[in-house]
């Protein structure tokens, strides 16, 4: 056995753990990880970002693209917090990364040292676990523990706080082969008794429809789900984190549900008898937040890797715990040989409601759409092209009109709604899939949050669209104020806004900027087909509105239509 | 209502809080705590009364399932089981009334662990009623100071149960 520093082991076991990226930031408290890390030259590549948070958004990036945990090292203190909205925002969507952060040594824990705060305190709420590291002969065991506890389960963020004391420590290199954990064994297969009652109520139904949500990109449960609803011929649709989880391509999907879900989709669901939920918690966001409401006629079944999700918000008649792959396969090994079912009713009114209310727009006049550029990214890109939006107006119909065909090509901050995400984590997302396709489809509010990483991303030669929709709003809290506060424009317009492309320039990426409808398809293919990192400046109308809307704590067949002409 | 909770976790610093943390969340108030070690050492024992919103209780315990540190939990509120708390009481003991302080003592079966001369110190074990009780009788004789171990609590043996009066 090797005797090494805490600093080694801690690369070491990352080695061993399969993890080839590590996104961070030095300083105080980790100068020895630091110290040490170009020995692991070629088998650990740093990427140096120019904050933590944009860091933690990285790795949240790159762990939905791969599926991989993602990794952030950073020093202690104004360092760790700036992390804590990145590891908020991948609790949020159920996305596995693991924080290391630098601590003062044991002795000055709890002394207000310099760049001293409380890691474990802090990040308790917004982590699965966390560990603070007492001895360097722990530091493996705990990282595997880590690793695992993120990636395994309902995937999770997960903070090892390493004092320098630690980092500084030398001891046998000890990396247990296997980990146990007394406390922790998440679901795997569905009680059997479960799974027959579901397949009961699945067969007596004569308006099923599939909730689908992001659980199934994590359980890469896609071709299950495929199988089983064209086995029983039910329709699907899907909630923000579920996207791409069915392809949207698919004669049997419904398309987005919720607040700005389609007409067709939230009319299916009030109106539907069984409710079948895989992988998703019935938040306010996908229900409209009116649960008892909820879709009244419906029996509902939730299949969910977290028992805490379940009867949380609405209370369901058959729960399955279980890992959503595993129940699907369960469930498709208990259906009969032959299945009795008609659906052509019910297929029928729901193309009879995708018919009045589709998802559309229409372009006229010459200010660019939003939504005409969303449709046009989608006519261009490759089918396995991996769009990571922002948060704001872009990012709602980044999801009504971009079609996503596959799992992980969708890639959203949805539950917490992070400004700031997309960027950095199409970053993530460029470095878990190199050969692949990355758009980032940001606000100009959005971008502002974390566009200090252009440096990041061409000092990494990285071949990266951005394209910028720039409303001069946070058109967002714009609809709102329009909708809602009687258009009392307080706060959301901008008085002053970069030269995005001058800015993309600067930082030596190539800027583009368009705003002549005609010239928007030209423009976008020019810059997705330029090497590099490419920032498209695309400027549209801010007078435009995403609807449909489910107006907050509504229920889900009470819609907010467009009005004007302009905005089907 | 008020739920009585009991928990197996890990001994270790830091789960307490997190345990702790599920209710503050929430805005629910712990009524009151026990925490000690098991016959494993690396086990402690939690006993936990709260009163609220039975779904969010629920809710929480759910959490507490998903807790890596906590390794069963279990809500003793609608099982048979056997509760206790101990307190000590010191009331203030003047000529005209040690002699009732003794009476009353000997009838809630409480020990006098010290005697000074101006008090006495109480302690009593029993379930909260009776707890309550004694430290209501003693209120007019003036009590100088209370200290509550909160309850502690476990799952009666379901075949070989021999309830005492009071017992849930
Ligand atoms: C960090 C953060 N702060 C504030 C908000 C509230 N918020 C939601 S959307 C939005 C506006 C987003 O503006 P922009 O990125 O330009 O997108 P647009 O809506 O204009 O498409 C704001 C301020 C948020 N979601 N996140
Ligand atoms: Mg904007």
């Amino acid at each position: 056995m090797a005797r090494m520093i805490g600093a080694e082991m801690f690369f070491e076991t990352l080695i061993e753990e399969g993890i080839d990226v590590v996104f961070g930031l030095p300083g105080g408290y980790v100068l020895k990880v630091y110290d040490v890390l170009p020995k692991f030259e070629g088998k650990i590549k740093h990427v140096l970002t120019r904050h933590e948070q944009g860091a933690t958004h990285m790795a949240d990036g790159y762990a939905r693209a791969s599926g991989k945990p993602g990794v952030v090292l950073c020093t202690s203190g104004p360092a760790a917090t700036n992390t804590v909205t990145g590891i908020a925002t991948a609790q949020m969507d159920s996305s596995p990364i693991v924080v290391f952060t630098g601590q003062v040594p044991l002795p000055y824990l709890g002394s207000d040292a310099f760049q001293e705060a409380d890691h474990i305190g802090i990040t308790r709420p917004c982590t699965k676990h966390n560990y603070l590291v007492r001895k360097a002969i722990d530091l493996p065991k705990t990282m595997k523990e880590a690793f695992y506890i993120a990636s395994s389960g309902r995937p999770s963020p997960v903070l090892v706080d390493m004092p320098k004391d630690v980092i500084l420590e030398e001891d046998e290199l000890v990396i247990p082969d296997k980990i146990s954990l007394r406390g922790y064994k998440p679901p795997t297969k569905g009680d059997p008794k479960q799974i027959q009652k579901a397949v009961d109520m699945i067969l007596k139904s004569k308006r099923p429809i599939i909730f689908g949500g992001g659980g199934i990109i994590h359980a890469e449960a896609s071709p299950e789900l495929k199988e089983f609803a064209h086995k029983l011929e039910i329709p699907v649709t899907s909630t923000l984190m579920g996207l791409g989880a069915y392809p949207s391509n698919d004669p049997l999907f419904v398309h987005m549900l919720g607040m700005h879900g389609s007409y067709a989709a939230n009319m299916a669901v009030h109106n539907s008898d069984l409710v079948i939920s895989i992988g998703a918690r019935f938040d306010d966001r996908a229900t409209g937040g009116n649960f008892d409401e909820f879709s009244p006629d419906a029996e509902i079944i939730h299949i969910d890797i977290d028992p805490s999700t379940i009867d949380k918000n609405i209370i369901v008649h058959c729960p399955i715990l279980g890992h959503a792959k595993l129940v699907l396969q369960q469930l498709l090994d208990a259906l009969p040989e032959k299945i009795e079912k008609d659906r052509k009713e019910w297929r029928a009114q729901i193309e009879e409601w995708d018919k009045k209310h589709p998802m559309s727009y229409n372009q006229t006049g010459d200010k660019i759409l939003t939504t005409y550029a969303i449709d046009t990214l989608s006519n261009i890109t490759n089918d396995d092209a991996i769009i990571v939006s922002d948060v704001g107006q872009h990012q709602m119909w980044v999801a009504q009109f971009y079609k996503f065909n596959h799992p992980r090509t969708h890639i959203t901050s949805g539950g917490l709604g992070t400004m700031g995400f997309g960027f950095p984590a199409a970053m993530g997302a460029k470095f878990a899939c190199p050969d692949r396709q990355v758009v980032c489809v940001s606000g100009d509010g959005s971008f502002q949050m974390n566009m200090q990483e252009l440096a990041t991303a061409v000092e990494h030669k990285m071949d990266l669209t951005i394209m910028l929709l720039n409303n001069g709003h946070h058109g967002m809290v714009r609809q709102w104020q329009t909708m809602f506060f009687d258009g009392n424009y307080s706060a959301s317009r901008f008085g002053v806004l970069p030269d995005f492309v001058m800015l993309a320039e600067s930082f030596g990426a190539k800027g583009l900027r368009v705003d002549r409808p005609e010239d928007l398809e030209s423009t976008l293919k020019e810059g997705l087909s330029t090497k590099g990192v490419v920032l498209i400046e695309v400027m549209v109308d801010c007078e435009e509105l995403v609807y449909p809307m489910i107006a907050p704590g509504g229920a889900m067949n009470d819609m907010i239509m467009a009005t004007t002409p302009d905005v089907a | 209502m008020r739920h009585t909770i009991s928990l197996f976790v890990d001994n270790e610093s830091g789960v307490l809080s997190r345990v702790a943390g599920l209710f503050s969340a929430r805005g629910f108030n712990i009524e009151s705590l026990n925490v000690a070690e098991t016959l494993d050492p690396d086990t402690s024992r939690i006993t936990l009364v709260t009163t609220g919103d039975d779904f969010i209780i629920e809710q929480v315990i759910k959490r507490f399932n998903n807790m890596v540190n906590v390794i069963w939990v279990d809500d003793l509120t609608d099982e048979t089981r056997v509760e206790r708390e101990m307190i000590l009481i010191r009331v203030e003991a003047k000529e005209s009334t040690r002699a009732e302080i003794l009476r009353m003592a000997d009838i809630f079966r409480a020990k006098v662990v010290d005697v000074g001369s101006e008090s006495y110190t109480l302690e009593l074990t029993g379930d909260k009623e009776k707890v309550n009780a004694f430290i209501d009788l003693l209120e007019p004789m003036g009590i100088k100071e209370i200290a509550r171990t909160g309850t502690v609590a476990m799952k009666r043996d379901a075949k070989n149960s021999n309830a005492e009066e009071g017992d849930k």
